[in-house]
């Protein structure tokens, strides 16, 4: 049995000559996530702003009018009301409280006094104002220092040029995700973290994939033009690239669709994750080496003697 | 590359079983995982709680409260020692948060009050600047008391919820003044709230006379204090104002047993309770010397109740009624039966779960990550043809070796955990995509089968791994600095990577070799 050829063997994309609608388009891309954020913001859950969420699952599907009337006479300040994957389960968000932590503690009996013992209480969370803080800082420092540690292994393992291109397709990725977040007025909270960093290594796989077969090329056509050479190499990888983010992309749908609602975001981010990360390294990190004045000969070769020895 | 030494062959396989047998026990119910002989592996890999369901609580102690205090006490004996010596002093009060400040009036007595003060407490520096004496606990000396109390907190936190049944809880020191507490299963988090959010320090005083018919918004007199009931009272709706003496008769450090009860004539619900030798010695003296007269059982600063002393109480023993309900009798006494915390605990953080939203998950996981595998099983042999279902048999094995490794190292499996190694079945295959691809590559450049396959493996081999450990540092800072199921998510996704690169470099090479081997193909199907 032969596998389908998906992508025509001697495919031959022009992506390097185009390379100034990428540039343009990936901007646009940053300068709107920018924006949205510093305008719109990102609607941070209770791991970052402090704060109570209750998830509560009643026997008939849940009267929200009349629940928030209930709970907004608490004067608990905003109560934010939706149902969560059924019409029967609904997501509860409380603002954080005014005071210390022992006033979120009391709001939530509160609420669980009014709400009585009928309703399953199927989560309960509550982030104090410290612990958000730590939190937040916390995954700031992680995704910082994995770009940094990302940066720095590419550095060792290629030339600083490919650590530079590598990086800034990583935080084109890094930046649109908040961007989008910000737009969607998705939750972003600890897993969005772990989601982001999940984006910045498979990104950054997709990248490194690509920039093997550009240092292999140059050992191999030491002539050849920079853009050509290029070129062929996001071609050549180009059937893997494609392979990989579908095969990818299948199973975190299958987590997006049946994984249930508390997943839902966090695999709505990788989804969104997978496609900016394909994109940004075959658009964005190679053409940029155009512009690092890569060395051509001596300073790149790791094992000289197997570098030529089958050109077609 | 082509040829594998028999080790190699060996040590591969024995890997590809040891994982079958390892994660065998997760496919069977917990019973009879548990009831396998010794000799079988039967642990299976321990959820999170978001999906067994239960409580994580993040406490601080509020260690500072216990400086405090430590200070107040050595502000009266500072009081009580320069008296005795007659030497007039003023601004007696707290220096700060680490120690006391007191002015001696009569500048030539400074240097021998000094003397006195130092041997208060061996664990103070002293100094003197003009009048004014400073006492303060070495950096020391407060280490010492914030770990005492922190152990001492996390001891009586154990006890506590150790009473409360609660299976298998886990409860640990974190940092300085934390303590994380999990608590798997537990139904009713707001009781365990309830529970350790008391300090539960219970004292019995006797009250002041003097309170009858006076007005507790006025200060209280000298060596008293107004103390509030802990219930309100009906006709008023705020709590009634005891005037209560400040030294203590018996404090609940004394105690040695308490238990919920009914009282024998009213049929409410009551707390016994049962003093040491010491306790009882102290209470016998105090109530006979005070027959008659009403006495308060205090709190943690509220009056839960204030009976009048009808006969001597000798025999160590006796009976808090306040107007309680079973579930406060139960828990008062539970709280009396643990000891007093040292100081006060605030709740940071709180993360619970319940049993239903635990299972929901688990299902919707299983069914996202089976439905996940089969489209990506599809994909591999529409893709790649024979090779692709090479790969897919490696997947599956994929999954066994990282079921294994989870149950065998013990690790947590969360929800965000099960989105890992849906994430690893997606990307496992990359490996095998690259070499693949590599060999296609390499067979339209001419080459034999055989060697194509040779080159094709070892060439991919470094991309893969530094494709691979890029995704490696990810995890890593995902654990260091995630919580909880983040954490869950950066060891399956760290397990994953090491698995699928076995799977798919070693166990993949192995299934080719063999079958070219077996049956010498003129052109690769691929």
């Amino acid at each position: 049995m032969r596998g389908l050829h998906l992508i025509p063997t001697n495919i031959d994309l022009a992506f390097i000559s185009k390379r100034k609608l990428f540039f343009v388009f990936s901007a646009l891309l940053v300068a709107f996530s920018i924006g949205m954020f510093l305008t719109k913001g990102l609607s941070y859950g209770i791991d970052f702003k402090g704060g109570i969420m209750i998830e509560i699952r009643t026997e008939k599907p849940a009267d929200i009018g009349d629940m928030r009337k209930t709970l907004g006479a608490l004067d608990l300040g905003e109560v934010a009301l939706q149902t969560f994957g059924e019409p029967t389960d609904v997501l509860i968000r409380i603002q954080r409280q005014k005071g210390d932590e022992k006033a979120q503690q009391e709001a939530v009996e509160k609420v669980k006094s009014v709400l009585g013992s009928d309703v399953e209480y199927r989560r309960t969370e509550f982030v104090g104002p410290k612990v958000s803080d730590e939190l937040f800082w916390d995954g700031v420092l992680a995704v910082g220092l994995a770009i940094l540690a990302i940066l720095v292994y590419i550095w060792f393992r290629f030339e600083w040029q490919f650590g530079l291109g590598a990086v800034v397709a990583l935080s084109h990725d890094v930046i649109s995700t908040i961007g989008i977040f910000a737009l969607m007025d998705l939750e972003f909270n600890l897993s969005t973290v772990a989601a982001v960093l999940t984006i910045a290594g498979y990104s950054i796989n997709d990248t490194v994939v690509v920039f093997d077969r550009v240092r292999e090329n140059l050992r191999k056509y030491k002539k050849m033009p920079l853009p050509e050479l290029l070129n062929n190499s996001i071609n050549q990888t180009l059937s893997r690239t494609v392979i990989t983010s579908l095969t990818t992309l299948l199973a975190l749908l299958s987590l997006y669709f049946l994984g249930g609602a508390v997943i839902r975001d966090f695999s709505f981010a990788m989804i969104w994750g997978v496609v900016i990360g394909t994109y940004s390294s075959i658009c964005l990190a190679v053409p940029l080496l155009l512009y690092m004045k890569i060395k051509r000969s001596g300073a790149l070769v790791g094992e000289p003697d197997q570098a030529v020895i089958d050109a077609p | 590359m082509v040829y594998f030494a028999k080790w190699k062959i060996v040590t591969v396989l024995l890997v590809c079983i040891a994982g079958l047998v390892f994660a065998a026990p997760n496919f069977v119910d917990n019973k009879t995982a548990r009831s396998l002989p010794d000799w079988l592996p039967h642990q299976q890999v321990s959820l999170g709680l978001d999906l067994q369901g239960g409580s994580h609580l993040l406490l601080e102690v509020e260690v500072n409260a216990v400086i405090r205090e430590q200070l107040e006490a050595l502000v009266d004996e500072v009081r009580v020692e320069l008296r005795k010596a007659k030497i007039r002093y003023g601004g007696l009060g707290l220096d700060g948060v680490k120690g006391v400040k007191v002015t001696i009036r009569e500048a030539a007595k400074t240097e021998d009050a000094r003397n006195l003060l130092r041997r208060l407490d061996i664990t103070t520096d002293t100094s003197v600047e003009g009048e004014t004496i400073r006492i303060a606990l070495t950096d020391r000396a407060i280490a010492d008391r914030r770990n005492a109390a922190m152990s001492q907190s996390v001891e009586i936190v154990r006890r506590r919820i150790d009473q409360t049944g609660t299976r298998e809880p886990t409860i640990q020191r974190q940092g300085d003044d934390r303590i994380l507490v999990q608590l798997p299963g537990v139904k009713d988090p707001e009781r365990i709230k309830r529970l350790l959010g008391k300090t539960a320090k219970m004292t019995f005083r006797l009250t002041d006379d003097r309170g009858v018919n006076s007005d507790p918004s006025r200060p209280a007199p000298a060596g008293s204090h107004w103390m509030p009931a802990s219930e309100q009272n009906s006709g008023t709706g705020r709590p009634t104002m005891y005037l209560i003496k400040k030294r203590v008769m018996v404090s609940g450090e004394d105690l040695v047993d308490s238990q919920p009860a009914f009282d024998s004539q009213s049929g409410q619900p009551v707390v016994n309770f049962r003093f040491n030798t010491r306790g009882a010695k102290k209470f016998g003296t105090a109530t006979a010397a005070n027959v008659n007269r009403p006495f308060a059982i205090v709190l943690d600063g509220k009056v839960i109740s204030a009976p009048v002393i009808r006969e001597p109480i000798l025999g160590g023993t006796g009976q808090i009624s306040g107007s309680f309900t079973v579930q406060e009798a139960n828990d008062l006494s539970l709280l009396l039966r643990a000891g007093a915390l040292p100081a006060p605990l605030v709740i940071l953080e709180e993360r619970s779960v319940g049993p239903g939203l635990g299972a929901d998950s688990i299902k919707s996981g299983k069914i996202a990550s089976v439905i996940g595998m089969v489209l990506v099983v599809l994909f591999m042999v529409i893709g790649y043809g024979r090779f692709g279902a090479m790969a897919d048999f490696a997947l599956i094995i994929n999954i066994f070796l990282i079921l294994a490794a989870l149950s065998v190292l013990q690790a947590t499996l969360t929800l965000p955990g099960i989105a890992g190694i849906v994430l690893t079945i997606g990307m496992a295959v990359d490996a095998n995509v690259l070499i693949f691809e590599r060999i296609r590559e390499e067979v339209r450049a001419g080459r034999t089968p055989i060697s194509a396959i040779d080159a094709g493996y070892s060439r991919a081999l470094t991309t893969i791994i530094d494709a691979n450990v890029t995704t490696l540092i990810a995890a890593a800072l995902l654990y260091i600095f995630g919580s909880g199921p983040i954490r869950g998510f950066a060891v399956t996704l760290a397990i994953g990577i090491v698995t699928s690169l076995f799977t798919s470099v070693m166990l993949t090479r192995l299934i080719v070799v063999t079958w070219l081997r077996r049956s010498q193909p003129k052109e690769l199907p691929i």
